[in-house]
């Protein structure tokens, strides 16, 4: 797989992720092979089904949410590139970055876009809000069923109203910010430590 | 540790103290090390090192009573204050300017300095020395102990690495310091950095948790390599130098590697054998505190019998056995453990910094070599730093968080020496080692440099380099819940990119853990349940004792109650009621009353504050329905009838008892305007509820929950009771055949609520409610503890009546509260409603295994019935009346 990953992946393709991601020759080469491995069909995309064929996916109780992180809405094909631009948000941030290139759009391991990945987890409906019942699926994928119905919707109750600042019952994306924030940089990964 | 101890005069309490738990302690250690010597496997170590343990408790004693003689004049003259027993206080307060400066354990050297230097001078011989049996075998267990059992796992775990590197690399950089063996050896004890004394000073100075338990936690890893090198040095002076031969260097390393991984395994063993064992201590609360202690220690003694890393066992034990045993074991024992723990380190620290003190002065044990202080101080400086650079250099490479100058200035700066290295020297022996009193001397001033020097000025160097300072910001709930959210993304991606990176192997430990090794060591109430929601649990209650103590005078005597109320609640098992409203009912709302249903003239008291939290916590979001505001009127009215009701009801229950009629009417009224009115949930509202709730809910608990009822042996509600209304009965039946072990699970929710509707809607509900037959069948032995409970329904349900007009809503939420109940179109098609309330057919039925029977069990009632809480009750009984409706319609 590896070798035929090298040679179906162009040199200016790989350049052009490059930039895109910040991701280095080697990462993306790596990464693209893991892609053509999962890609059942070889046909250059991976489905749905693709990624739930992964065996500790199908376990992982937000699986499905990532899953779909990684499909452009509407969309139920992702490239390489789509799929190295999900995954870039797990890049550590580079403060650097920044200066470098301020007139630059935001790179996609930005504090900013680390958190709307992670928004976006629980906005389903991509209305900019985590209402109530979004969480509450969220939490209940998480707990799973030693919980009942009414003590998980307390815990969403008091989620939202730790949350919520202007009192409409949902977190929207500024509120989200503000209680994630700290988190990002423990939580939000360290890709290049485990490809290079 | 604890600010009172950093009071010279408070300081001489611990030794007073310290005879009594070390003196009873003492029959069960040696009857424990006298068992383990018994078997085949008797080793020399522990009875030459426990024989001399009476002599060091005794001198122990003396020097404490001595010590606290002569705190006071010699305290005194410090302060200058012309009564002597006013010094004290005055030395409190000047010893509180003192210490913000000075950490704790720079005063415990210099009293010990004067101490042994009082001592010196009245007998010319130092009496009181560090022993090296003493130190190992008490000391030094008491804090690694605390250490261990308290290092947050997780935060220990996830710096594992940088702890493991940085350990192995600075012990061994200070062998470079000399060629000869003996400073080989000399180098591998002082290369140690102190648990103790990272601990003291660290806790003071209050750096970042990260920086903290890298420093920490390297320190206590650290006894491993520093023990073991010791240990191969020490075989190396005895063969001689020349002797030496390569593959006894690659022995030493085995054994290093032996040393360590030997005594994490011991340790583990440990840990699992202590989880298990709480697992079944239900019945006999009182030995778990001990079982705790002992079980530690004896991990620690193990270890250091098979001369394994005694350290490691004992953290490794403590850290693994931490998350079962703490979910096993009562609240009470919990506490128990707590506070003992950290009182025995408080205490070993402060005899081991004194005896430091005292055992210094004494000239005869050492020589001043000017040369060989400075050079270890400076090497000692150097290396520590150079290593720290060097391997935060390789550890950056894989950090999230890099480790930036500032950290590493303080982790080569926070490289403290202590006791250990002190114990260690001292244990050299002389014939074998010419230059021990050299060692011994610059061991002494190394650590006091350390210590003192180091110790005074980390504080002033952490304030000026700006280092991030412990936050004391507890974890809200969105943290934990996007914490828990963003690990399993993370694992997620790791798998889709095909990565075997630490959350993929720490996300494998989770369900290993889950599978396999909870189901083993944790009781079954405590593995069903969710961990987010303890943690829920935890913060609301968290909320509400802050909010009470921000509260100011109004609440002065409701404060009061509060303590209890936050031990008890803060744990799962405490007693039935308790622990059953706990579980389910404070979840938004924390009540008092619920909480603390100790009857009496508190209740208003608590009342009040119940309002005041009320107010002042998050509320459950108010579902906002259309028909709210159209019943007003009448609810009005309910409130009306129940209070007629109420009073009445109580009289006739007060006066007799047992006495029983069927009010079905009653009901049925009430049924109609449940179903009518939409029931919310009102804060104010649920005030009352808990009074009536506890008594009833833990009835029902007690039938079918027989597990539970075990869990505290001191309960006095656990009533067999039964069956008050039939058709509770049948759900909670077959929910408690599979939810009882699992309080959080909460099975009788509803049914809990829908005797409110009795209780609070009519007369004559209550009395249907505890029928005749229902006592009838109580055990005898049980039928006390249902009298007790009936008696305390009683004391409970008279306060209410006052605050009532507070809450607009009340009457109508018991009203609302029982739509199950009541409302026909349930309870017709499985249960019809009247021949489940008779009483003839009520109680045998419901006691009986009958009740399991497939009629009962039928899912459509068990499922989601049972599984609410009573907490916001209406709400929820609105929605299972709507599903239930919809599911039999």
């Amino acid at each position: 797989m590896g070798s035929r990953a090298s040679t179906l992946l162009r040199e200016e393709e790989i350049e052009e992720i490059k930039k895109e991601t910040g991701f280095s020759h080697s990462q993306i080469t790596r990464l693209y092979s893991r892609f053509t491995s999962l890609d059942k069909g070889e046909n250059g995309t991976l489905s749905r089904e693709d990624f739930q064929r992964i065996p500790e996916l199908a376990i992982n109780p937000l699986g499905d949410r990532i899953i779909n992180a990684f499909f452009p809405e509407g969309e139920d094909q992702v490239n390489f590139r789509g799929f190295m631009r999900t995954l870039a948000h797990f890049r550590p941030i580079e403060d650097n970055e920044k200066n470098k290139d301020p007139i630059a759009s935001e790179p996609l391991n930005s504090r900013s876009n680390k958190l709307l990945f992670a928004f976006r987890l629980y906005d389903l409906d991509r209305d900019d809000k985590i209402s109530r019942d979004e969480l509450l699926q969220v939490l209940r994928m998480m707990v799973g069923v030693n919980i009942s119905d009414e003590q998980l919707g307390s815990i969403a109750d008091r989620t939202i109203q730790e949350a919520d600042q202007n009192g409409d019952n949902s977190i929207s994306f500024n509120e989200f910010i503000k209680v994630g924030n700290f988190l990002i940089f423990c939580i939000f990964g360290n890709m290049n430590y485990y490809l290079t | 540790m604890s600010s009172l101890l950093s009071s010279p005069v408070l300081s001489s309490l611990p030794f007073s103290l310290l005879s009594s738990p070390l003196s009873f302690l003492a029959p069960v250690l040696s009857s424990l090390l006298s068992s383990l010597l018994s078997s085949p496997l008797s080793f020399p170590l522990s009875c030459p090192l426990l024989s001399p343990f009476l002599s060091p408790v005794l001198s122990s004693l003396l020097s404490s009573l001595l010590s606290s003689l002569l705190s006071l004049p010699l305290f005194s003259s410090h302060t200058s204050s012309p009564v002597l027993s006013s010094c004290p206080s005055s030395l409190f307060h000047f010893s509180q300017r003192f210490t913000t400066v000075v950490p704790e354990s720079c005063m415990l050297i210099l009293l010990g300095l004067v101490l042994g230097g009082i001592v010196l001078l009245t007998s010319k011989k130092q009496l009181y020395q560090l022993e090296p049996g003493l130190f190992f075998l008490f000391l030094l267990p008491t804090i690694v102990g605390d250490a261990g059992y308290f290092m947050p796992a997780r935060l220990f775990f996830d710096n594992l690495g940088a702890i493991l590197l940085s350990d192995v690399s600075l012990c061994s950089d200070q062998k470079v310091q000399a060629g000869l063996m003996e400073f080989l050896l000399f180098g591998a004890l002082i290369s140690a950095v102190d648990p103790v004394a990272v601990l003291a000073v660290f806790e003071e100075v209050h750096v970042n948790e990260t920086l903290f338990i890298i420093v920490f936690g390297e320190s206590l890893l650290n006894d491993a390599v520093t023990v073991v090198l010791y240990k191969v040095y020490m075989s190396f002076v005895e063969v001689g130098p020349e002797n030496v031969q390569t593959a006894d260097y690659f022995k030493g390393v085995a054994s290093f590697l032996i040393v360590s991984i030997g005594g994490t395994m011991v340790g583990l063993i440990f840990a699992a054998l202590l989880a298990f064992i709480t697992r079944f201590t239900k019945k006999v609360r009182i030995i778990e505190p001990l079982l705790v202690f002992l079980m530690v220690y004896l991990a620690y003694l193990t270890a250091e019998l098979f001369s394994l890393s005694a350290i490691l066992s004992m953290t490794f034990c403590g850290i693994g056995c931490n998350k079962y045993v703490e979910a096993n074991i009562s609240q009470k024992s919990r506490t128990t453990v707590k506070y003992t723990m950290k009182t025995l380190a408080s205490i070993a620290e402060t005899i081991i910094f004194i005896f430091l003190g005292i055992s210094a002065v004494d000239k005869s044990k050492w020589a001043w070599d000017t040369g060989l202080i400075s050079c270890t101080l400076i090497f000692i400086f150097v290396f520590r730093a150079l290593g720290v650079v060097m391997q935060t250099w390789v550890l950056n490479w894989f950090r999230l968080v890099p480790l930036d100058k500032i950290d590493q200035v303080v982790m080569s700066y926070g490289g403290l020496r202590g006791a250990v290295a002190f114990a260690l020297v001292v244990l050299l022996d002389a014939e074998r080692v010419p230059a021990k009193d050299y060692f011994v001397a610059t061991t002494i001033i190394v650590v006091f440099f350390t210590v003192m020097f180091q110790g005074l000025t980390i504080k002033p160097l952490v304030n000026w380099l700006k280092v991030p300072r412990a936050t004391n910001r507890k974890p809200t709930i969105n943290e934990e819940i996007h914490e828990r959210a963003f690990d399993h993304c993370l694992t997620a991606v790791e798998d889709i990119a095909g990565l075997n990176g630490y959350h993929h192997w720490r996300d494998k430990w989770e369900q290993f853990d889950k599978n396999y090794l909870s189901k083993l060591l944790l009781r079954k109430s405590v593995y069903r349940k969710s961990e987010l929601w303890e943690v829920y649990q935890k913060i609301n209650i968290r909320d509400a004792i802050s909010v009470i103590d921000q509260g100011g005078n109004v609440l002065t005597s409701a404060r009061l109650s509060l303590p209890s109320m936050a031990s008890r609640a803060s744990f799962p098992e405490v007693t039935n009621v308790t622990n059953y409203l706990r579980e389910n009912g404070s979840g938004v709302c924390l009540d008092l009353q619920v909480i603390d249903n100790v009857p009496g003239a508190k209740v208003e008291e608590e009342s009040e504050t119940h309002h005041f939290l009320a107010g002042n916590l998050y509320k459950p979001r108010r579902r906002v329905r259309p028909c709210q505001h159209c019943h007003t009127d009448r609810q009005r009215q309910d409130r009306e009838i129940f209070q007629r009701n109420m009073k009445s009801r109580m009289e006739t229950f007060k006066t007799t008892r047992h006495k029983r009629h069927s009010h079905k009417k009653d009901r049925s009224d009430v049924k109609e305007q449940d179903l009518n009115d939409k029931p919310r949930r009102n804060v104010s509202w649920q005030d009352k509820d808990p009074v009536v709730v506890p008594v009833e809910s833990e009835d029902e608990k007690g039938e079918h929950l027989e597990p539970e009822k075990e869990e505290d042996v001191g309960i006095t509600f656990v009533a067999r009771k039964v069956p008050d209304t039939p058709k509770e009965r049948p759900k909670s039946v077959p929910a408690g055949l599979e939810v009882c072990q699992s309080p959080s699970v909460a099975p009788p929710s509803p049914t809990c609520s829908e005797r409110n509707l009795p209780w609070k809607g009519g007369i004559g509900t209550l009395p249907v409610c505890v029928s005749m037959e229902a006592t009838k069948i109580i055990p005898i032995d049980l039928q006390q503890a249902w009298n007790q409970s009936i008696s305390s329904l009683e004391s409970l349900a008279s306060p209410p009546g006052p605050v009532e007009p507070l809450h607009p809503l009340l009457s109508s939420s018991p009203l609302l509260s029982s739509p199950l109940l009541s409302s026909p179109l349930l309870s017709s098609p499985l249960l019809s409603s009247p021949l489940l309330s008779s009483p003839l057919l009520s109680s045998p039925l419901l006691s009986s295994p009958l009740l399991s029977s497939p009629l009962l069990s039928s899912p459509l009632l068990s499922s989601p019935l049972l599984s609410s809480p009573p907490d916001p009750q209406e709400k929820r009984e609105r929605k299972h009346l709507s599903c239930l409706t919809a599911s039999l319609i």
